[in-house]
Protein backbone atom coordinates (compact mmCIF):
# COMPACT_ATOMS: atom_id res chain seq x y z
CA UNK A 1 0.00 0.00 0.00
CA UNK A 2 1.37 3.61 -0.77
CA UNK A 3 -0.25 7.05 0.23
CA UNK A 4 -1.34 9.03 -2.56
CA UNK A 5 -2.33 12.09 -0.75
CA UNK A 6 -1.63 13.63 2.85
CA UNK A 7 -3.84 16.69 3.90
CA UNK A 8 -3.34 18.21 7.48
CA UNK A 9 -5.08 20.67 9.30
CA UNK A 10 -3.69 22.19 12.36
CA UNK A 11 -1.47 19.21 12.93
CA UNK A 12 1.37 19.55 14.73
CA UNK A 13 3.19 23.02 12.94
CA UNK A 14 1.34 22.73 10.50
CA UNK A 15 -2.14 24.75 10.00
CA UNK A 16 -2.73 23.08 6.68
CA UNK A 17 -0.80 21.09 4.29
CA UNK A 18 -1.49 19.46 1.20
CA UNK A 19 1.07 16.87 -0.40
CA UNK A 20 0.90 14.54 -2.93
CA UNK A 21 3.09 11.63 -2.64
CA UNK A 22 4.17 8.91 -5.35
CA UNK A 23 5.18 5.11 -4.66
CA UNK A 24 9.01 4.49 -4.36
CA UNK A 25 11.28 6.52 -2.06
CA UNK A 26 10.25 9.92 -0.89
CA UNK A 27 12.93 11.90 0.91
CA UNK A 28 12.04 15.21 3.22
CA UNK A 29 14.98 17.13 3.99
CA UNK A 30 15.31 20.19 6.21
CA UNK A 31 16.89 21.48 9.21
CA UNK A 32 16.16 20.41 12.70
CA UNK A 33 12.73 21.58 13.55
CA UNK A 34 11.20 22.35 10.55
CA UNK A 35 8.45 19.88 10.61
CA UNK A 36 9.96 16.57 8.68
CA UNK A 37 8.95 14.09 11.72
CA UNK A 38 4.99 15.90 11.73
CA UNK A 39 4.65 14.16 8.30
CA UNK A 40 5.91 11.01 8.72
CA UNK A 41 3.99 11.33 12.40
CA UNK A 42 1.09 12.02 10.48
CA UNK A 43 1.00 8.89 8.90
CA UNK A 44 2.18 6.78 11.56
CA UNK A 45 -1.01 7.86 14.14
CA UNK A 46 -3.65 7.61 11.01
CA UNK A 47 -2.30 3.40 11.00
CA UNK A 48 -2.41 2.98 14.96
CA UNK A 49 -3.97 6.14 16.23
CA UNK A 50 -1.03 6.68 18.76
CA UNK A 51 2.51 8.47 17.78
CA UNK A 52 5.87 7.04 17.90
CA UNK A 53 6.60 10.25 19.69
CA UNK A 54 4.05 11.15 22.44
CA UNK A 55 1.73 8.91 24.33
CA UNK A 56 -1.23 11.43 24.89
CA UNK A 57 -3.42 13.33 22.08
CA UNK A 58 -2.56 17.38 23.07
CA UNK A 59 0.70 17.99 21.62
CA UNK A 60 -0.32 16.61 18.26
CA UNK A 61 -3.16 19.72 18.30
CA UNK A 62 -1.35 23.21 16.87
CA UNK A 63 -0.77 25.27 19.65
CA UNK A 64 -3.98 27.43 20.00
CA UNK A 65 -6.08 25.16 18.12
CA UNK A 66 -8.92 22.94 18.89
CA UNK A 67 -8.75 20.18 16.71
CA UNK A 68 -6.58 18.16 14.54
CA UNK A 69 -7.51 16.70 10.97
CA UNK A 70 -5.45 14.33 9.67
CA UNK A 71 -6.22 12.52 5.89
CA UNK A 72 -4.88 10.04 3.99
CA UNK A 73 -5.98 8.98 0.41
CA UNK A 74 -4.67 4.92 0.80
CA UNK A 75 -4.28 3.18 -2.91
CA UNK A 76 -4.26 -0.57 -1.74
CA UNK A 77 -4.43 -3.02 -4.71
CA UNK A 78 -4.93 -0.31 -7.51
CA UNK A 79 -7.93 1.33 -5.41
CA UNK A 80 -8.06 4.50 -3.37
CA UNK A 81 -9.59 5.02 -0.26
CA UNK A 82 -9.71 8.39 1.95
CA UNK A 83 -9.20 7.74 5.35
CA UNK A 84 -9.48 10.55 7.94
CA UNK A 85 -9.25 10.85 11.41
CA UNK A 86 -10.27 13.67 13.63
CA UNK A 87 -8.10 14.37 16.72
CA UNK A 88 -10.22 16.25 19.79
CA UNK A 89 -7.87 15.43 22.92
CA UNK A 90 -9.89 15.33 25.99
CA UNK A 91 -12.70 14.29 24.03
CA UNK A 92 -13.79 11.24 21.82
CA UNK A 93 -11.52 11.38 18.34
CA UNK A 94 -13.56 10.86 15.09
CA UNK A 95 -12.43 8.22 12.09
CA UNK A 96 -14.24 8.55 8.64
CA UNK A 97 -13.85 6.01 5.80
CA UNK A 98 -14.24 7.37 2.27
CA UNK A 99 -16.25 9.98 4.48
CA UNK A 100 -18.50 7.58 6.31
CA UNK A 101 -17.98 7.91 9.91
CA UNK A 102 -16.39 4.94 11.87
CA UNK A 103 -19.03 4.15 14.88
CA UNK A 104 -16.03 4.85 16.84
CA UNK A 105 -12.78 5.87 15.86
CA UNK A 106 -10.63 2.54 17.03
CA UNK A 107 -11.96 0.64 14.19
CA UNK A 108 -9.37 2.86 11.74
CA UNK A 109 -6.42 1.32 13.18
CA UNK A 110 -4.56 -0.89 10.92
CA UNK A 111 -6.72 -0.03 7.91
CA UNK A 112 -3.11 1.79 6.99
CA UNK A 113 -0.08 -0.15 8.35
CA UNK A 114 3.44 1.60 8.78
CA UNK A 115 7.23 0.13 10.65
CA UNK A 116 8.88 3.06 11.99
CA UNK A 117 12.46 3.30 12.25
CA UNK A 118 13.08 6.16 14.58
CA UNK A 119 16.34 7.13 16.55
CA UNK A 120 14.82 6.52 19.83
CA UNK A 121 14.84 2.23 18.39
CA UNK A 122 17.96 1.74 20.28
CA UNK A 123 15.73 1.52 23.28
CA UNK A 124 13.66 -1.57 21.84
CA UNK A 125 17.52 -3.31 23.10
CA UNK A 126 18.61 -1.38 25.39
CA UNK A 127 15.85 0.02 27.19
CA UNK A 128 13.16 -1.44 29.74
CA UNK A 129 11.26 -4.57 28.98
CA UNK A 130 8.33 -2.21 29.02
CA UNK A 131 9.54 -0.96 25.72
CA UNK A 132 9.68 -4.48 24.20
CA UNK A 133 6.45 -4.97 25.39
CA UNK A 134 5.24 -2.18 24.17
CA UNK A 135 6.84 -3.17 20.08
CA UNK A 136 5.12 -6.21 20.64
CA UNK A 137 1.43 -4.71 21.02
CA UNK A 138 1.73 -2.21 18.58
CA UNK A 139 2.96 -5.21 16.27
CA UNK A 140 -0.01 -7.00 17.00
CA UNK A 141 -2.80 -4.32 16.66
CA UNK A 142 -1.83 -4.09 12.73
CA UNK A 143 -1.72 -7.28 12.51
CA UNK A 144 -4.66 -8.29 14.37
CA UNK A 145 -6.72 -5.36 15.19
CA UNK A 146 -9.21 -6.28 17.24
CA UNK A 147 -6.13 -6.64 19.96
CA UNK A 148 -6.32 -3.01 20.12
CA UNK A 149 -9.26 -3.31 22.21
CA UNK A 150 -8.14 -6.18 24.51
CA UNK A 151 -4.42 -4.43 25.24
CA UNK A 152 -6.75 -0.67 26.42
CA UNK A 153 -8.96 -3.36 28.17
CA UNK A 154 -6.19 -4.81 30.12
CA UNK A 155 -4.42 -1.94 31.32
CA UNK A 156 -7.74 -0.96 32.81
CA UNK A 157 -8.21 -3.60 34.52
CA UNK A 158 -5.20 -3.63 35.31
CA UNK A 159 -5.42 0.06 37.26
CA UNK A 160 -8.52 -0.86 39.19
CA UNK A 161 -6.72 -3.94 40.26
CA UNK A 162 -4.17 -2.44 41.69
CA UNK A 163 -5.86 0.32 43.09
CA UNK A 164 -7.74 -2.53 45.01
CA UNK A 165 -4.78 -4.63 46.04
CA UNK A 166 -3.60 -0.75 47.09
CA UNK A 167 -6.51 -0.20 49.26
CA UNK A 168 -7.06 -4.05 50.84
CA UNK A 169 -2.94 -3.73 51.61
CA UNK A 170 -3.61 -0.53 53.62
CA UNK A 171 -6.49 -1.48 55.13
CA UNK A 172 -6.15 -3.41 58.49
CA UNK A 173 -6.05 -7.47 58.05
CA UNK A 174 -9.75 -8.40 58.80
CA UNK A 175 -11.10 -5.64 59.27
CA UNK A 176 -14.29 -5.37 56.83
CA UNK A 177 -12.98 -2.64 54.34
CA UNK A 178 -10.58 -5.62 53.79
CA UNK A 179 -13.00 -8.24 53.04
CA UNK A 180 -14.87 -6.01 51.10
CA UNK A 181 -11.58 -5.38 48.84
CA UNK A 182 -11.09 -9.25 48.53
CA UNK A 183 -14.40 -10.26 48.22
CA UNK A 184 -13.99 -7.98 44.43
CA UNK A 185 -10.85 -9.31 44.10
CA UNK A 186 -12.04 -12.62 42.75
CA UNK A 187 -14.46 -10.62 40.38
CA UNK A 188 -10.79 -8.65 39.03
CA UNK A 189 -8.94 -11.62 38.95
CA UNK A 190 -11.06 -13.68 36.99
CA UNK A 191 -11.40 -10.46 34.50
CA UNK A 192 -7.31 -9.80 34.20
CA UNK A 193 -6.86 -13.73 33.31
CA UNK A 194 -9.86 -13.95 30.58
CA UNK A 195 -8.02 -10.63 29.14
CA UNK A 196 -4.52 -11.25 30.07
CA UNK A 197 -4.53 -15.07 28.49
CA UNK A 198 -5.83 -13.73 25.74
CA UNK A 199 -3.38 -10.76 25.44
CA UNK A 200 -0.46 -13.69 26.09
CA UNK A 201 -1.52 -16.31 23.66
CA UNK A 202 -1.53 -13.43 21.07
CA UNK A 203 2.03 -12.54 21.87
CA UNK A 204 3.44 -15.59 22.26
CA UNK A 205 2.23 -16.38 19.06
CA UNK A 206 3.57 -13.34 17.61
CA UNK A 207 7.07 -13.86 19.37
CA UNK A 208 7.14 -17.42 17.42
CA UNK A 209 5.82 -15.84 14.28
CA UNK A 210 8.70 -13.34 14.26
CA UNK A 211 11.86 -15.26 15.37
CA UNK A 212 13.20 -16.51 12.23
CA UNK A 213 11.82 -12.61 10.83
CA UNK A 214 14.45 -11.27 12.91
CA UNK A 215 17.49 -14.35 13.03
CA UNK A 216 16.88 -13.51 8.78
CA UNK A 217 17.07 -9.87 9.00
CA UNK A 218 19.89 -9.51 11.99
CA UNK A 219 22.05 -11.96 9.32
CA UNK A 220 21.08 -8.95 6.49
CA UNK A 221 22.04 -5.96 8.57
CA UNK A 222 24.78 -6.94 10.66
CA UNK A 223 27.90 -7.97 8.02
CA UNK A 224 29.60 -11.35 8.77
CA UNK A 225 26.70 -12.22 11.48
CA UNK A 226 24.96 -15.87 10.63
CA UNK A 227 21.64 -16.67 10.45
CA UNK A 228 21.11 -18.00 13.77
CA UNK A 229 22.72 -15.37 15.73
CA UNK A 230 20.01 -13.88 16.53
CA UNK A 231 17.11 -15.20 18.70
CA UNK A 232 14.23 -14.03 20.99
CA UNK A 233 12.66 -15.64 24.01
CA UNK A 234 9.08 -14.81 25.48
CA UNK A 235 9.69 -14.93 29.17
CA UNK A 236 5.95 -15.12 30.92
CA UNK A 237 5.44 -14.69 34.69
CA UNK A 238 4.55 -17.76 35.15
CA UNK A 239 5.20 -20.96 33.38
CA UNK A 240 3.21 -21.77 30.02
CA UNK A 241 1.33 -24.93 29.79
CA UNK A 242 2.72 -27.25 26.38
CA UNK A 243 0.47 -26.37 23.55
CA UNK A 244 -2.14 -29.32 22.35
CA UNK A 245 -2.53 -30.47 19.31
CA UNK A 246 0.88 -29.81 18.19
CA UNK A 247 0.15 -26.04 18.18
CA UNK A 248 3.45 -24.10 18.40
CA UNK A 249 2.23 -21.89 21.21
CA UNK A 250 -0.37 -22.24 23.92
CA UNK A 251 -4.59 -20.65 23.27
CA UNK A 252 -5.93 -18.14 25.55
CA UNK A 253 -7.80 -21.40 27.16
CA UNK A 254 -5.07 -23.05 27.88
CA UNK A 255 -3.37 -20.48 29.73
CA UNK A 256 -6.18 -19.34 32.32
CA UNK A 257 -5.57 -21.59 34.98
CA UNK A 258 -2.16 -21.77 34.78
CA UNK A 259 -2.23 -17.75 35.54
CA UNK A 260 -5.34 -18.03 37.76
CA UNK A 261 -3.41 -20.73 39.71
CA UNK A 262 0.07 -18.34 39.98
CA UNK A 263 -2.05 -15.21 40.93
CA UNK A 264 -3.14 -16.95 43.81
CA UNK A 265 0.32 -17.91 45.14
CA UNK A 266 1.24 -14.63 44.95
CA UNK A 267 -1.82 -12.94 46.63
CA UNK A 268 0.23 -12.68 49.37
CA UNK A 269 3.07 -10.35 48.01
CA UNK A 270 0.27 -8.75 45.80
CA UNK A 271 -1.04 -7.10 48.91
CA UNK A 272 2.35 -6.21 50.68
CA UNK A 273 3.67 -3.91 47.18
CA UNK A 274 0.18 -3.02 46.14
CA UNK A 275 0.94 -4.35 42.58
CA UNK A 276 -0.12 -6.84 40.51
CA UNK A 277 2.97 -9.49 40.16
CA UNK A 278 1.91 -12.01 37.45
CA UNK A 279 0.28 -11.34 33.84
CA UNK A 280 1.53 -10.09 30.80
CA UNK A 281 2.56 -6.46 31.53
CA UNK A 282 5.02 -8.45 33.98
CA UNK A 283 6.62 -10.61 30.69
CA UNK A 284 10.15 -9.78 28.67
CA UNK A 285 10.73 -10.37 25.40
CA UNK A 286 14.71 -11.60 25.74
CA UNK A 287 16.87 -10.96 22.76
CA UNK A 288 20.29 -12.61 22.51
CA UNK A 289 23.19 -13.32 20.33
CA UNK A 290 25.29 -15.74 19.64
CA UNK A 291 28.73 -15.23 21.13
CA UNK A 292 31.44 -17.95 20.38
CA UNK A 293 30.26 -20.95 22.45
CA UNK A 294 27.50 -19.12 24.08
CA UNK A 295 25.18 -17.12 23.70
CA UNK A 296 24.61 -13.57 25.41
CA UNK A 297 21.57 -11.46 26.39
CA UNK A 298 21.63 -8.40 24.26
CA UNK A 299 20.86 -5.81 26.86
CA UNK A 300 24.00 -5.13 29.08
CA UNK A 301 26.46 -7.25 26.35
CA UNK A 302 26.27 -6.64 22.80
CA UNK A 303 27.77 -3.65 21.33
CA UNK A 304 27.01 -0.45 20.43
CA UNK A 305 26.85 -1.31 16.75
CA UNK A 306 25.48 -5.08 17.35
CA UNK A 307 22.56 -3.25 19.18
CA UNK A 308 21.75 -0.59 16.44
CA UNK A 309 21.91 -4.28 14.11
CA UNK A 310 19.66 -5.55 16.51
CA UNK A 311 17.06 -2.69 16.51
CA UNK A 312 16.77 -2.40 12.65
CA UNK A 313 16.55 -6.08 12.49
CA UNK A 314 13.41 -5.73 14.62
CA UNK A 315 11.90 -3.01 12.75
CA UNK A 316 13.01 -5.01 9.31
CA UNK A 317 11.30 -8.34 10.81
CA UNK A 318 8.05 -6.47 11.56
CA UNK A 319 7.96 -4.97 8.18
CA UNK A 320 8.79 -8.48 6.65
CA UNK A 321 6.10 -10.61 8.97
CA UNK A 322 3.38 -7.64 7.83
CA UNK A 323 4.30 -7.78 4.36
CA UNK A 324 3.95 -12.04 4.46
CA UNK A 325 0.45 -11.20 6.01
CA UNK A 326 -0.86 -9.69 3.00
CA UNK A 327 0.11 -6.34 2.33
CA UNK A 328 2.93 -3.87 2.04
CA UNK A 329 3.09 -1.65 4.90
CA UNK A 330 4.64 1.80 4.37
CA UNK A 331 8.24 2.33 5.63
CA UNK A 332 9.26 5.33 7.58
CA UNK A 333 12.96 6.41 8.69
CA UNK A 334 12.66 9.18 10.52
CA UNK A 335 16.06 10.23 10.86
CA UNK A 336 17.57 7.15 11.48
CA UNK A 337 20.65 7.12 9.20
CA UNK A 338 22.20 10.07 10.84
CA UNK A 339 23.08 7.76 13.56
CA UNK A 340 24.17 4.66 11.68
CA UNK A 341 28.03 3.93 10.16
CA UNK A 342 28.34 3.93 6.39
CA UNK A 343 28.26 -0.10 6.45
CA UNK A 344 24.83 -0.04 8.32
CA UNK A 345 23.56 3.01 6.33
CA UNK A 346 23.94 1.24 3.04
CA UNK A 347 22.69 -2.59 4.31
CA UNK A 348 19.63 -0.87 5.37
CA UNK A 349 19.18 1.47 2.55
CA UNK A 350 19.57 -2.01 0.13
CA UNK A 351 16.99 -3.54 2.26
CA UNK A 352 14.27 -0.90 2.38
CA UNK A 353 14.88 0.08 -1.62
CA UNK A 354 12.41 -2.18 -3.05
CA UNK A 355 9.37 -1.64 -0.47
CA UNK A 356 6.21 0.18 -2.27
CA UNK A 357 6.20 3.00 -0.23
CA UNK A 358 9.57 4.43 1.66
CA UNK A 359 9.50 7.96 3.79
CA UNK A 360 12.69 9.43 4.55
CA UNK A 361 13.85 12.23 6.49
CA UNK A 362 16.96 13.60 7.14
CA UNK A 363 18.62 16.70 8.04
CA UNK A 364 20.71 16.48 5.14
CA UNK A 365 21.21 15.63 1.89
CA UNK A 366 23.79 14.07 2.38
CA UNK A 367 22.48 11.31 4.75
CA UNK A 368 20.00 9.93 2.32
CA UNK A 369 22.05 6.98 0.99
CA UNK A 370 22.33 6.51 -2.69
CA UNK A 371 20.37 3.16 -2.85
CA UNK A 372 17.41 5.47 -1.95
CA UNK A 373 16.83 7.17 -5.17
CA UNK A 374 13.58 9.68 -5.68
CA UNK A 375 11.64 12.31 -4.65
CA UNK A 376 12.91 14.73 -2.47
CA UNK A 377 11.34 17.79 -0.85
CA UNK A 378 12.46 20.43 0.94
CA UNK A 379 11.21 21.07 4.44
CA UNK A 380 11.79 24.30 5.94
CA UNK A 381 9.14 26.97 7.93
CA UNK A 382 6.34 24.59 7.69
CA UNK A 383 6.80 24.63 3.75
CA UNK A 384 7.18 21.42 1.78
CA UNK A 385 8.16 22.44 -1.68
CA UNK A 386 8.92 19.75 -4.18
CA UNK A 387 12.58 19.67 -5.03
CA UNK A 388 12.91 18.26 -8.02
CA UNK B 1 -15.40 40.55 39.16
CA UNK B 2 -18.57 41.79 39.49
CA UNK B 3 -20.32 42.93 42.81
CA UNK B 4 -21.13 40.49 45.31
CA UNK B 5 -24.10 39.13 44.93
CA UNK B 6 -23.93 39.07 41.47
CA UNK B 7 -20.47 37.25 41.40
CA UNK B 8 -21.91 35.11 43.64
CA UNK B 9 -24.63 33.95 40.86
CA UNK B 10 -21.64 33.44 38.46
CA UNK B 11 -20.01 31.24 40.31
CA UNK B 12 -23.08 28.91 41.11
CA UNK B 13 -23.59 28.57 37.63
CA UNK B 14 -20.41 27.67 36.95
CA UNK B 15 -20.14 24.80 39.02
CA UNK B 16 -22.87 23.34 36.77
CA UNK B 17 -21.45 20.36 34.59
CA UNK B 18 -21.17 22.08 30.60
CA UNK B 19 -20.51 25.82 32.06
CA UNK B 20 -17.55 27.53 31.70
CA UNK B 21 -16.68 30.60 33.19
CA UNK B 22 -17.85 32.57 29.71
CA UNK B 23 -21.16 30.79 30.12
CA UNK B 24 -21.78 31.22 33.32
CA UNK B 25 -21.39 35.10 32.75
CA UNK B 26 -23.83 35.19 29.64
CA UNK B 27 -26.46 33.08 31.68
CA UNK B 28 -25.78 35.76 34.82
CA UNK B 29 -26.58 38.83 32.45
CA UNK B 30 -29.71 37.16 30.79
CA UNK B 31 -31.16 36.74 33.83
CA UNK B 32 -30.32 40.35 35.16
CA UNK B 33 -31.94 41.30 32.37
CA UNK B 34 -35.00 38.94 32.08
CA UNK B 35 -38.38 39.06 33.70
CA UNK B 36 -38.44 38.83 37.17
CA UNK B 37 -41.68 36.73 36.93
CA UNK B 38 -39.97 34.33 34.44
CA UNK B 39 -36.66 34.02 36.76
CA UNK B 40 -38.98 33.46 40.26
CA UNK B 41 -40.44 30.56 38.18
CA UNK B 42 -36.96 29.63 37.48
CA UNK B 43 -35.99 29.68 41.07
CA UNK B 44 -38.99 27.89 42.54
CA UNK B 45 -38.77 25.43 40.38
CA UNK B 46 -34.80 24.92 41.86
CA UNK B 47 -36.05 24.76 45.04
CA UNK B 48 -39.03 22.37 44.27
CA UNK B 49 -36.57 19.78 42.86
CA UNK B 50 -34.46 19.77 46.55
CA UNK B 51 -37.33 19.26 48.19
CA UNK B 52 -39.47 17.06 46.30
CA UNK B 53 -37.60 15.19 44.56
CA UNK B 54 -36.75 11.93 46.01
CA UNK B 55 -35.02 8.59 45.81
CA UNK B 56 -37.49 5.38 45.93
CA UNK B 57 -37.02 3.85 49.22
CA UNK B 58 -37.30 0.37 47.66
CA UNK B 59 -35.69 0.80 44.28
CA UNK B 60 -33.63 3.86 44.49
CA UNK B 61 -35.06 5.59 41.31
CA UNK B 62 -36.18 9.11 41.71
CA UNK B 63 -39.74 9.81 42.83
CA UNK B 64 -41.70 12.33 43.92
CA UNK B 65 -43.21 10.26 46.75
CA UNK B 66 -42.08 7.77 48.86
CA UNK B 67 -42.17 4.87 46.61
CA UNK B 68 -41.73 5.70 42.93
CA UNK B 69 -44.68 5.13 40.35
CA UNK B 70 -43.35 1.58 39.15
CA UNK B 71 -43.25 -0.22 42.49
CA UNK B 72 -46.43 1.69 43.22
CA UNK B 73 -47.62 0.05 40.39
CA UNK B 74 -49.75 -3.32 40.62
CA UNK B 75 -49.65 -3.94 37.02
CA UNK B 76 -45.97 -4.30 37.01
CA UNK B 77 -44.41 -7.97 37.67
CA UNK B 78 -43.00 -8.45 41.20
CA UNK B 79 -41.20 -11.33 40.14
CA UNK B 80 -38.89 -10.19 37.81
CA UNK B 81 -36.34 -7.29 38.87
CA UNK B 82 -33.97 -5.61 36.82
CA UNK B 83 -30.81 -3.82 38.00
CA UNK B 84 -29.40 -0.95 36.70
CA UNK B 85 -26.19 1.24 37.24
CA UNK B 86 -28.23 4.78 37.50
CA UNK B 87 -32.04 6.04 38.13
CA UNK B 88 -31.14 7.68 33.85
CA UNK B 89 -30.79 4.19 32.81
CA UNK B 90 -34.20 3.09 33.98
CA UNK B 91 -35.51 5.83 31.67
CA UNK B 92 -33.35 4.01 28.70
CA UNK B 93 -35.41 0.83 29.16
CA UNK B 94 -38.90 1.91 29.98
CA UNK B 95 -38.47 3.52 26.82
CA UNK B 96 -37.84 0.66 25.12
CA UNK B 97 -41.37 -1.08 26.80
CA UNK B 98 -40.22 -3.90 26.76
CA UNK B 99 -39.48 -4.99 30.21
CA UNK B 100 -42.71 -5.21 32.80
CA UNK B 101 -41.01 -5.95 35.83
CA UNK B 102 -39.33 -3.66 38.40
CA UNK B 103 -36.32 -2.03 39.11
CA UNK B 104 -33.23 -1.73 41.34
CA UNK B 105 -30.68 1.26 41.08
CA UNK B 106 -27.21 0.33 42.27
CA UNK B 107 -25.99 4.07 42.27
CA UNK B 108 -23.18 3.27 40.10
CA UNK B 109 -20.58 0.32 39.48
CA UNK B 110 -18.11 -1.67 41.00
CA UNK B 111 -14.66 0.64 40.32
CA UNK B 112 -11.97 1.20 42.55
CA UNK B 113 -10.28 3.95 40.93
CA UNK B 114 -12.70 5.96 41.79
CA UNK B 115 -13.21 4.41 45.28
CA UNK B 116 -16.74 2.43 44.43
CA UNK B 117 -16.96 -1.02 46.06
CA UNK B 118 -20.03 -3.36 46.86
CA UNK B 119 -20.42 -1.38 49.88
CA UNK B 120 -20.78 1.84 47.93
CA UNK B 121 -23.58 0.53 45.96
CA UNK B 122 -27.20 -0.64 47.19
CA UNK B 123 -26.40 -4.03 47.45
CA UNK B 124 -27.21 -4.79 51.08
CA UNK B 125 -30.67 -2.98 50.19
CA UNK B 126 -30.98 -5.16 47.14
CA UNK B 127 -30.43 -8.74 49.82
CA UNK B 128 -33.23 -7.43 51.70
CA UNK B 129 -35.58 -7.12 48.76
CA UNK B 130 -34.72 -10.62 47.39
CA UNK B 131 -34.50 -12.02 51.33
CA UNK B 132 -38.77 -12.84 50.84
CA UNK B 133 -38.10 -14.76 47.43
CA UNK B 134 -41.04 -13.13 45.18
CA UNK B 135 -38.44 -11.94 42.79
CA UNK B 136 -37.62 -15.25 40.56
CA UNK B 137 -35.31 -13.47 38.35
CA UNK B 138 -33.02 -10.54 38.15
CA UNK B 139 -31.59 -9.03 35.41
CA UNK B 140 -28.58 -7.61 35.10
CA UNK B 141 -28.30 -4.51 33.12
CA UNK B 142 -25.19 -2.89 33.95
CA UNK B 143 -22.91 -0.85 31.28
CA UNK B 144 -21.21 -2.78 28.97
CA UNK B 145 -18.13 -1.67 29.90
CA UNK B 146 -15.75 -3.20 32.00
CA UNK B 147 -16.49 -1.53 35.52
CA UNK B 148 -20.66 -2.75 34.65
CA UNK B 149 -19.18 -6.28 33.70
CA UNK B 150 -17.01 -6.67 36.81
CA UNK B 151 -19.85 -5.63 38.97
CA UNK B 152 -22.28 -7.68 36.51
CA UNK B 153 -19.82 -10.94 37.27
CA UNK B 154 -19.99 -9.65 41.28
CA UNK B 155 -23.40 -9.90 41.47
CA UNK B 156 -24.08 -13.01 39.12
CA UNK B 157 -21.79 -14.97 42.07
CA UNK B 158 -23.74 -13.39 45.04
CA UNK B 159 -27.23 -14.23 43.48
CA UNK B 160 -26.81 -17.84 41.73
CA UNK B 161 -26.21 -19.67 45.18
CA UNK B 162 -30.05 -17.92 46.50
CA UNK B 163 -31.39 -19.99 43.13
CA UNK B 164 -32.38 -17.66 40.84
CA UNK B 165 -32.36 -17.01 37.87
CA UNK B 166 -29.72 -14.53 36.37
CA UNK B 167 -29.49 -13.65 33.35
CA UNK B 168 -27.62 -10.41 31.25
CA UNK B 169 -28.71 -8.57 28.72
CA UNK B 170 -27.53 -9.84 25.30
CA UNK B 171 -24.69 -8.65 23.48
CA UNK B 172 -25.04 -6.21 20.13
CA UNK B 173 -25.12 -2.83 23.13
CA UNK B 174 -22.13 -1.17 21.95
CA UNK B 175 -19.19 -2.66 23.94
CA UNK B 176 -17.77 0.16 26.00
CA UNK B 177 -20.68 2.05 25.96
CA UNK B 178 -23.25 3.92 28.18
CA UNK B 179 -26.86 2.03 28.44
CA UNK B 180 -27.92 5.14 28.73
CA UNK B 181 -27.50 5.65 24.86
CA UNK B 182 -27.86 3.35 23.10
CA UNK B 183 -31.25 3.41 20.85
CA UNK B 184 -34.38 1.94 21.50
CA UNK B 185 -34.20 -0.69 19.22
CA UNK B 186 -30.68 -1.95 20.21
CA UNK B 187 -31.38 -1.85 24.05
CA UNK B 188 -35.16 -3.42 23.41
CA UNK B 189 -33.58 -6.62 21.47
CA UNK B 190 -30.96 -7.03 23.79
CA UNK B 191 -33.54 -7.19 26.77
CA UNK B 192 -35.89 -9.80 24.57
CA UNK B 193 -32.57 -11.94 24.07
CA UNK B 194 -30.99 -11.90 27.55
CA UNK B 195 -29.34 -14.73 28.67
CA UNK B 196 -28.03 -17.10 31.61
CA UNK B 197 -25.10 -15.59 33.31
CA UNK B 198 -22.15 -16.97 33.89
CA UNK B 199 -19.27 -16.33 35.51
N1 LIG C 1 1.40 21.14 18.62
C1 LIG C 1 2.29 21.94 18.00
N2 LIG C 1 1.93 23.19 17.64
C2 LIG C 1 2.82 24.00 17.01
N3 LIG C 1 4.08 23.64 16.70
C3 LIG C 1 4.47 22.42 17.04
C4 LIG C 1 3.61 21.50 17.69
N4 LIG C 1 4.29 20.35 17.92
C5 LIG C 1 5.52 20.54 17.42
N5 LIG C 1 5.64 21.79 16.89
C6 LIG C 1 6.83 22.35 16.28
O1 LIG C 1 7.28 21.48 15.27
C7 LIG C 1 8.68 21.52 15.24
C8 LIG C 1 9.26 20.14 15.27
O2 LIG C 1 8.94 19.52 14.09
P1 LIG C 1 9.60 18.16 13.70
O3 LIG C 1 8.79 17.61 12.59
O4 LIG C 1 9.80 17.31 14.88
O5 LIG C 1 11.02 18.66 13.20
P2 LIG C 1 12.08 17.91 12.33
O6 LIG C 1 12.04 18.59 11.01
O7 LIG C 1 13.35 18.14 13.05
O8 LIG C 1 11.70 16.47 12.24
C9 LIG C 1 9.18 22.27 16.45
O9 LIG C 1 9.66 23.51 16.04
C10 LIG C 1 7.96 22.43 17.28
O10 LIG C 1 7.93 23.67 17.92
MG1 LIG D 1 12.70 14.84 13.19
ZN1 LIG E 1 -39.13 2.28 43.27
Amino acid sequence: MHVAHLSLHDFRSYPTLELPLEPGVTAFVGRNGQGKTNLVEAIDYLSRLASHRVASDAPLVRHGADQAVVRAAVVRDGRTATLEVEINPGKANRARVNRAQLPRAREIVGLVRTVVFAPDDLALVKGDPTDRRAFLDDLLVLRTPRLAGVRSDYDRILRQRNTLLKTAGAARRGSSSQEGALSTLEVWNSHLVTVGAELLAARLQLAHDLRPYVAKAYAAVARGAGRDDADLVYRSSFDTPEPADGRPTPTAAELTEPFLARLEERLKDELVRGHSLVGPHRDELLLSLASAETRLPVKGYASHGESWSYALALRLASYDLLRDDGDDPILVLDDVFAELDSGRRDQLAELVAGAEQVLVTAAVAEDVPKALAGARFRVADGEVRDDA
Amino acid sequence: MYEGVVQDLIDELGRLPGVGPKGAQRIAFHLLAADPTDVRRLAEALVEVTVKVKFCKTCFNVSSEDHCRICRDPRRDPSVLCLVEEYKDVVAIERTREFRGRYHVLGGAISPIDGIGPEQLHIRELMVRLADGAVTEVILATDPNLEGEATATYLTRMLKPLGLRVTRLASGLPVGGDLEYADEVTLGRAFAGRRSADD
